[in-house]
């Protein structure tokens, strides 16, 4: 059985309560934090953890709370990235829903360690019952004694909220979401300067996702040493997983990174293999933005090496040949699914959400996404392919945040790899609307 | 086309709305109120039947303090808010990649034939609008669609079809239905009541 910090009590019966959650160990950390440690010693626990960011850009948490300015008389705020809104991610869900006090207890601890007397969880508005299930669990930690003023008798006080946006999957960029928050439109910031300086309301500010502020918890309570032995180099600790697509047993997994990806997606412990015997056509590892990779590259690198899961060996042989953990959104396609329609399918979410300020993404995305339409429905021509290249290159890069390349990457990627399927869809108009193109190379072989 | 009144008198929240907006306001330091916005507009389209019409935001604005406009730039901003009336039930379709490898378009398909409607439209007895949405973090339990406040996961024909029945004789209230695998379809079609609360 692999070890699991964050989801080890997520079946108990009755976590969701504070109660159960108590008796199961929980806020023991707050007690050993707020009573015999500095707020200090609470990062360096985090930085001597390794703990990386694990909303996807996997920047480290403990220098990302180092940079956060401390001005006398100014308020500081952390925010919980609770946006959850890359396709194919579904983890922090899981975690609010079945355990919200695991969270809670982390942003008791990260509140402590920067500073900051109110903290605030911005949710995506979907998950409107999770607002709910929060607030209910935050209500209980203030009767307890957990949040509020003098916590456990010592001089900290916090106050936790909880903040829902309304649709937007902008708002999981942190300045958009920082906007968001002060209730306008969800447009990213330009930086400098960064939040850590100038943030929430003018003030410093640091943004952390669910998982990031839930794995403070175990490496408070067993220390960041421990919590560094687990893991592959600078990979450490667990990642929760949440996997999709064309597999037995879709779900939310707790890995231990330097698991192998095959193990991942063919043990019965986790993906349970392909759905109904086919063969693995595709793999996007990290949420929709980062590269999709064939079969031979998701299973070994380009040098024949085992792929594992980590930062490092997913992202291996850079774009040409590897990806990125990202958010842990893996997505597997079997070998009946068309990258094409699914490339169309992910450019006109990113033009969906675009949220226009740039003009290279606003009107990039639109481009891309009308070309791939009409490669999808058979009025492509062979130079569109090229177009889309260069459409994609000339978004990435050139906007104020991340969701130009993240809308850039996946185009970029599937013509990279699947470029003979992009072409096959242009030269057989018909038959392209007839059946798909299989694996590498099928159809070609068949006509 | 008449032009729509910018103040509406009549448009009111509920006692108890008003107290919900009083406690989301409270939540904000000092003249940082406006950060309430996003789920004061939330509320107001609760209250006033799933819209939000000027006149509503205009309400909204007053009861913030803020100007109108600020209130506009927001609610056409975020894809949550319906700036046109809808049905007693929006059926919210995700129709992103991993919805869509699981059949998500074929969902829809079935949902259109079957209300006779397109995304974005209600049906005439202004029972359901249908609405397609990009990714609701759902995608290992897809197809899947939101209504109200609940995710129905797990989507077939045959648990649409139940689901349409029970909205049509009244048996789904809002915020009444939870899942939507297939052994509570069993339960519930044995048992329709269990839906009522």
């Amino acid at each position: 059985m692999p070890r699991r910090l964050l989801l080890e009590h997520i079946d108990v019966e009755g976590i969701r309560q504070y109660d159960v959650y108590r008796r199961q160990g929980g806020y023991r950390s707050v007690e050993k934090a707020l009573k015999t440690m500095t707020p200090e010693e609470v990062v360096d626990e985090v930085k001597t953890a390794g703990l990386r960011g694990r909303g996807g850009a996997g920047f480290p948490t403990g220098m990302k709370w180092s940079f956060l300015a401390k001005p006398e008389g100014v308020p500081r705020y952390l925010l919980c990235n609770a946006d959850e809104s890359e396709p194919g991610t579904f983890k922090d869900r899981l975690l609010m829903e079945r355990i919200p006090h695991l969270l809670i207890e982390g942003m008791i601890l990260s509140s402590f360690a920067l500073g900051c007397r109110t903290s605030y969880i911005y949710i995506r508005g979907e998950y409107r019952w999770i607002v709910k299930v929060l607030e209910q669990a935050i209500a209980e930690a203030y009767a307890n004694g957990w949040l509020g003023e003098r916590i456990l008798g010592t001089d900290y006080s916090l106050d936790l909220y909880v903040s829902p946006g309304a649709g937007a999957y902008i708002c999981g960029e942190e300045t958009a979401l920082i906007e968001s928050l002060e209730g306008k439109r969800g447009n990213p910031r330009m930086k400098p300067p960064f939040p850590a300086v100038k943030g929430l309301w003018g003030c410093p500010t640091v943004v952390n996702n669910v998982e990031s502020l839930c794995a403070v918890v175990p490496i408070i309570n067993e220390g960041g040493e421990a919590y560094a032995g687990i893991g592959l180099g600078k990979s450490t600790g667990t990642k929760l997983i949440s996997a999709c697509g064309n597999i037995n047993r879709p779900g939310v997994y707790e890995i231990e990174m330097g698991l192998s990806v095959e193990e991942f997606i063919y043990s019965d412990e986790y993906c349970g293999g392909i759905k109904g015997g086919k063969r693995l056509k595709a793999v996007v590892p990290g949420g929709s933005s980062v590269p999709i990779l064939p079969a031979h590259l998701i299973l070994k690198t380009a040098a024949g090496e085992p792929r594992l899961m980590t930062y490092e060996s997913l992202a291996d042989g850079g774009f040409q040949s590897g990806s990125m953990l990202g958010s842990g959104g893996f997505i597997v396609y079997d070998e009946d699914q068309c990258i094409v329609r699914n490339t169309w399918n992910f450019s006109r979410f990113y033009h969906h959400e675009s949220c226009g300020q740039c003009s290279p993404c606003r009107e990039g995305t639109g481009w891309m996404e009308k070309v791939l339409h009409r490669i999808e429905h058979g009025h492509g021509h062979l130079h569109d392919i090229n177009l889309l290249v260069e459409v994609a290159a000339k978004i990435e890069g050139n906007t104020i945040c991340p969701l130009g390349d993240a809308a850039a990457w996946p185009v970029a990627a599937a013509i990279r790899h699947f470029r003979e399927e992009f072409e096959w869809h242009i030269n057989e108009p018909i038959l392209s609307q007839q059946r798909n193109y299989g694996l590498v190379g099928e159809a070609l072989l068949e006509a | 086309m008449p032009t729509q009144p910018m103040i509406d008198p009549s448009l009111q929240f509920s006692a108890e709305a008003l107290a919900e907006a009083q406690r989301i306001i409270a939540q904000f330091p000092e003249g940082k109120h406006k950060s309430a916005l996003l789920r004061i507009l939330h509320l107001a389209q609760e209250e006033f039947g799933g819209s939000l019409s000027i006149p509503i935001m205009n309400y909204v604005a007053t009861l913030l303090r803020i100007e109108p406009i600020e209130v506009y730039e927001v609610a056409t901003f975020y894809s949550m808010y319906n700036l046109a009336p809808v049905g007693r039930y929006v059926l919210e379709v995700c129709h992103t990649g991993p919805c869509a490898i699981e059949g998500a378009e074929k969902i829809l398909a079935y949902l259109e034939q079957k209300l006779g409607i397109k995304p974005g439209q209600t049906t005439p007895d202004g029972l359901f609008t249908i609405k397609t949405v990009e990714c609701l973090g759902a995608c290992g339990y897809a197809p899947m669609m939101q209504v109200g406040e609940h995710y129905h996961e797990h989507l077939s024909e045959t648990g649409i079809d139940l689901f349409i029945e029970n909205c049509k004789n009244g048996l789904v209230d809002k915020g009444t239905w939870r899942h939507f695998t297939e052994p509570v379809q069993r339960a519930i079609k044995a048992n329709p009541k269990t839906l009522q609360n």
